[in-house]
């Protein structure tokens, strides 16, 4: 199995492409269009702000490479968030593969923002999440969030229900860190791997 | 729902655990990647290593720890001890850790707090606060790994941190570290009210109704402790276990 990391600007890729050997695949990390393209599944991940990796993305013409991928692809983080039409951090429009758009969650007077820890997933509706238990803890780390909708495949709860997982034709989308969440995660990269 | 967490920290010295016990378990209870591997598996949270190593070589030393423990380690860590600086920050998230303790540094100069999340995002800087109740009923801010007295008060320092950018307060008692009778439960849960980030309750965890007091009373985010993990006075399964069953959120 060929696995391409796309390689920006954006911080936390050496755990994933770690994650990615403890099961036995050696991904490579690259911004080269051609690898990107040709490979057996692409991971889109990323940990930090909308606006300046899209503008990334953009100088290196990443951002039509990416959304016009047709093997499985996998958004992770901010990646997914990238993957949405629009952010409302920093304003920031963006690659539209989702419907769906990330907004910030408003304080509420009892939960912190950013919600950093393990919490549960729900409401399973791909085969990412097959042979998890109901309720998979897995660890999030985000201060925005994307909006239930039409391509939500599981859902979480912190100040308000929102989408833990996208999907729309080839691409998936978890806002969570599979590569921080320890059996949980790998079994849901270890599900996208073995995507037909 | 979010669940509360539990974090063991893991003191570092030239590259090695210290405090670090026997453990039938694993082989070496002084390789912080093996002693950290053991907890991930045991069902912790997340993992601090602490370098309190004091020598020039540190940073690389640090740094290729970072990197060992990625490699082996599927849960989030902490790296921490002496970063003083944008510079050591990269090169720490670079080699694969997930978030960084600053302390003395960042007090004695909050604008690397501001730089700090402005550059790396403030989910992975952790302002570590080491406090001291005073004879006067107050808590104030100490440095150098508790050596040098500030006038500044913890409450305070930590509202600026969060201002600045901080993403998470790691917050000890030097009152109630190594103590074993239990969290400090009025500056954490002042704190914790006072500002709108997680906060990491350390020091003086003894029991496993201490946590659950940090938690419920404390109204901290996570707890965190040393000792009592690596002698095996409390194991992470069992402490997990008892606070699910005292209904708090847990992750089992």
């Amino acid at each position: 199995m060929n696995v391409a990391i796309v390689k920006y600007n954006a911080g936390n890729i050496l755990s994933v492409t770690y994650a990615l050997e403890r099961l036995g695949v050696s991904a490579v990390l690259t911004d080269d269009v051609e690898l990107l393209q040709k490979a057996d599944r692409v991971i889109f991940p990323g940990v930090g702000e909308a606006s300046n990796a899209m503008a990334y993305l953009k100088e290196r013409n990443l951002d039509i490479v990416i959304k016009t991928l047709e093997q499985p692809v996998l958004g992770i983080c901010l990646g997914m968030q990238l993957l949405c039409s629009y952010s409302e951090e920093n304003n920031t429009p963006c690659l539209s593969v989702f419907d769906e758009r990330v907004v910030s969650f408003l304080p509420n007077g009892t939960d912190k923002i950013p919600q950093v820890g393990w919490n549960t997933i729900s409401g399973y509706g791909s085969t990412l999440f097959n042979g998890l238990v109901p309720d998979a803890y897995c660890y999030f780390v985000h201060g925005y969030y994307a909006a239930l909708g039409p391509d939500t495949i599981a859902t979480t709860h912190y100040i308000l229900p929102y989408s833990a997982a996208l999907q729309k034709n080839n691409f998936y989308g978890v806002q969570f860190h599979p590569e921080k969440s320890a059996a949980v995660g790998e079994k849901i990269l270890q599900n996208f791997l073995d995507i037909k | 729902m979010l669940a509360k967490r539990i974090i063991a920290c893991l003191d570092i010295k030239n590259g090695r655990t210290v405090k670090g016990v026997n453990f039938e378990n694993i082989r070496d209870a002084g390789d912080p990647v093996e002693l950290g591997a053991f907890y991930a598996a045991a069902g912790i949270d997340e993992l601090v290593f602490l370098d309190i190593t004091a020598t020039n070589e540190k940073r690389k030393t640090l740094a290729d720890l970072a990197k060992k423990i990625a490699g082996v380690i599927n849960i989030p860590f902490t790296v921490g001890g002496g970063v003083a600086s944008t510079e050591d920050v990269r090169v720490l998230l670079q080699n694969g850790a997930d978030k960084i303790a600053v302390n003395s540094a960042a007090f004695k100069n909050p604008e690397l707090v501001a730089a700090l999340a402005k550059e790396f995002g403030s989910q992975c800087i952790v302002v570590a606060i080491d406090t001291k109740q005073e004879a006067d009923g107050v808590w104030y801010v100490y440095l150098n790994g508790g050596t040098v007295a500030t006038k500044t008060t913890c409450l305070a320092w930590a509202q600026e941190a969060a201002k600045l950018g901080a993403g998470e307060i790691l917050l000890t008692s030097m009152n109630h570290d190594g103590t074993k009778a239990g969290f400090a439960l009025d500056i954490t849960r002042a704190v914790s009210k006072a500002v709108s980030i997680p906060v990491i309750a350390s020091g003086g965890g003894g029991t496993m109704a201490h946590f659950e007091d940090v938690f419920t009373t404390g109204a901290a985010d996570a707890a965190l402790a040393a000792s009592i993990f690596h002698f095996k006075e409390i194991e992470v399964f069992a402490l997990k276990s008892f606070l699910f069953d005292k209904g708090l959120l847990i992750r089992l």
